[in-house]
């Protein structure tokens, strides 16, 4: 009982202090999750998702955000957007990226192959900063390098519905959440946009994304919200192109635990039979007293 | 112990190698007739399941290692070069990455079983020195790792944590300057960094040898914490100890599993996927969860100097707690109120890991404070004083009598349901 009565207490004392933490994070609300087809212990990516979502990136993210990580031959990797070989050596070539010096020692562009990466937009930070005012980040692995507090009780939750698509979420909550004029009393630098989901809410990004701006081919419908989940999902896959190996991986590994666990119990129990003492055999008592079963 | 057979080589092969090593032998006193008390919990099987994850995080390690280039322009990249283009890359550096994790939850469950059934008490002192020596190790080892892959945590935690001898009075800048092999953290610090992470887990593999070799002088204490008497008492290692362990290690891996497979950044910090960046510093800086309790022990001192010092002692405390806990008997389970205290402690610890994940401020800086109090008074006024006035339970006579009294109904037996009445 005074076990529990101080562990009351502690409680009551651990709330206290998180009625501040709440005030600052109702600024900066929440970002809505979503249903991704890559969530959960089977999850994979949507093939069209990801192309749709590449031609966003092309069409629109590809101006500032360089994809340095990623690779043209790995768009036609399993588990990827699925394009062929043929298609994305297609796509290498359209790009121009830094060639090998030739004999004279002078170094040309040439069309990509598929063993090139993504060329950058900018040759370095400081001509994007000349140009934006800003750098725009990499977006290889932006997916995993953004998120929000989940708060708890939720995060202990997260362990259990393995809820990791917090930085997917975030990018299509931020993506839509551009507001034309801050709120009143509000006021951010200039050249800068009001984001409600952009930590600090003043973002060098202008929205970048408008109704019908990406022409889908396949019925998709042509809107920000779709086209913000489409990127997002894409860059889920430049972060994590491993994501549906591992999963599946984790299904044959977890099947094979889970059977050896269960051998191992019982042979346990069988081994330790032999050794276990029984009261009963040391103290004998009236047979009607306990049922056998 | 005298009383279990000895080795008696199967082979001439083994005959022959015998009477030249015995290792044999030692292989078979150690893991086989090694007699362990018949009444250890599943608590007793994280001593096994450490010396697994020793072994994971040395084998993913050493093979991360050929793929890892230790410069800071290459580092970020290379880590992603592994995710991306190593065959099972994305498998090797999850499995490294939750296995720091996974061995620090198994290094503190194996601690606080320690603390519950008093198992540093005499003769075990050294045993448990070593233990607190291998806690040292882990938890620099863990932060060098962390420093590798070159993102903005990575960075500011070595930049955070290095500049804490700084605090030192007179030569402390020197000393960072020194640590750092510049006047910033730069690449002589990642690349020291590195070599000392691949050189430590070898360290603690020794440091393991000698933390084995002690628990096999004096033998396993147990949940009863009184010494096996008689035959009855222990059982061989192999196959009581070794079946046991592995059910739990299985258990144990499907956790990790879970992690590897199904969340493997949910343990990491988002801003260690933005490369490191000395001109931007992150909003908050925290370290990994298994700092948290130090980090809150370290922020609730106002005074640098001072936070640094209740820092070291929070950990360097352990190693007198055999002689800071004056009760003679072992076992929580015949302390009422040291049961009480002990749990106390452990919510105390847990409490300043959610608090180090707090910014420093308000009530949170109050409440880190209140239990690093809590913290330090438990080993310098609680066992103390407690192991003079505690009234004890009476203890049993062996182990096998604990085993039968263990809340079984022996006297008492519980009426049989209705249904079974005939």
């Amino acid at each position: 009982m005074a076990r529990a009565r101080v562990v009351l207490a502690l409680a009551v004392l651990l709330a206290a202090p998180c009625a501040p933490a709440r005030a600052q994070e109702h600024e900066t609300p929440a970002p809505p999750t979503n249903r991704w087809s890559f969530a959960g212990p089977f999850g994979k990516f949507d093939r069209g998702q990801l192309q749709r979502g590449f031609k966003v990136y092309r069409e629109v993210c590809q101006v500032c955000h360089a994809l340095k990580l990623v690779a043209f031959r790995t768009l036609a990797d399993p588990g990827g957007p699925g394009f062929t070989t043929a298609q994305a050596t297609a796509i290498a070539a359209e790009y121009q990226v830094k060639g090998e010096p030739d004999e004279q020692g002078d170094v040309k562009d040439r069309p990509g192959r598929l063993a090139d990466t993504f060329p950058p937009p900018f040759p370095n930070d400081q001509a994007a900063r000349a140009r934006y005012n800003a750098v725009p980040p990499d977006m290889s692995v932006i997916a995993k390098a953004r998120g929000y507090e989940r708060g708890f009780p939720r995060w202990v939750g997260d362990i259990f519905t393995q809820y990791q698509e917090q930085g997917v979420d975030y990018i299509t909550a931020l993506l839509q959440g551009y507001k034309d004029k801050p709120p009143a009393g509000v006021t951010i630098p200039p050249a800068s946009f009001y984001n409600e989901y952009f930590p600090g809410h003043a973002i060098a990004m202008p929205p970048p994304l408008t109704d019908n701006r990406v022409e889908y081919t396949d019925g998709t419908p042509m809107t920000v919200a779709q086209y913000a989940k489409d990127i997002s999902a894409f860059l889920m896959w430049t972060a994590e192109p491993h994501l549906e190996a591992r999963k599946r991986t984790g299904m044959q590994v977890f099947i094979f635990l889970i059977v050896l666990s269960a051998l191992l119990y019982f042979t346990k129990k069988k081994v330790w039979h032999a050794v276990a003492l029984h009261p009963e055999e040391l103290k004998p008592r009236p047979p009607t007293e306990y049922p056998r079963a | 112990m005298s009383g279990h057979p000895s080795y008696q080589p199967q082979s001439a092969f083994m005959r022959w190698m015998e009477r030249r090593l015995p290792i044999g032998g030692l292989i078979y006193s150690s893991f086989v007739a090694y007699p362990t008390p018949r009444n250890l919990n599943y608590w007793w099987t994280f001593g096994g399941i450490l010396a697994f994850m020793l072994g994971v995080q040395i084998v993913t390690g050493v093979v991360l290692a050929m793929h890892y280039t230790p410069h800071v322009d290459y580092a970020f990249d290379s880590v992603e070069q592994i995710m991306r283009d190593v065959n099972y890359g994305w498998l090797l550096r999850y499995l490294h990455a939750n296995g720091a994790s996974m061995f620090f939850l198994a290094a503190y469950i194996h601690l606080f079983r320690g603390m519950y059934y008093g198992s540093y008490k005499e003769p075990r002192e050294v045993l448990w020195i070593l233990g607190v020596i291998l806690l040292l190790l882990i938890i620099m080892t863990g932060f060098m790792g962390y420093v590798l892959p070159w993102g903005q945590m990575s960075f500011w935690a070595a930049t955070v944590i290095t500049n804490l001898f700084s605090a030192i009075p007179l030569v402390g800048e020197s000393i960072v300057t020194w640590l750092w092999g510049g006047f910033a953290v730069g690449n002589p610090t990642l690349n020291r960094f590195y070599s000392l992470h691949y050189l430590l887990p070898f360290v603690i593999a020794g440091v393991v040898g000698l933390h084995i070799w002690a628990l096999h002088m004096v033998g396993q204490n147990n949940p009863a914490g009184v010494e096996p008497k008689t035959e009855q008492d222990t059982v061989a290692f192999t196959p009581y100890a070794t079946i046991k362990d592995s059910f739990l290690l299985a258990v144990f891996c499907i956790m990790f599993a879970w992690f590897v497979f199904y969340i493997p950044n949910f343990l990491g910090h988002p801003d260690n996927y933005i490369p490191a960046n000395p001109a931007v510093t992150p909003m908050h800086i925290v370290p990994e969860w298994y700092y948290l309790p130090f980090y809150a022990i370290l922020r609730a001192i106002p005074n640098k100097l001072l936070g640094v010092m209740a820092l070291g002692a929070s950990i360097l405390i352990l190693a007198f707690l055999p002689w800071l806990d004056t009760s003679r008997v072992r076992s929580a389970r015949y302390r009422p109120a040291y049961r009480q205290f002990f749990w106390v402690f452990v919510i105390v610890c847990i409490g300043l890991g959610w608090l180090g994940s707090k910014p420093p401020e308000g009530n949170y800086v109050l409440f880190a404070r209140i239990f690093t109090a809590y913290y330090f008074a438990f080993f310098l006024v609680i066992l103390p004083v407690l192991g003079k006035i505690e009234r004890t339970k009476a203890l049993p006579n062996s182990i096998s009598e604990s085993v039968l009294r263990e809340g079984k109904p022996i006297g008492a037996p519980a009426p049989p349901p209705a249904s079974a009445k005939v």
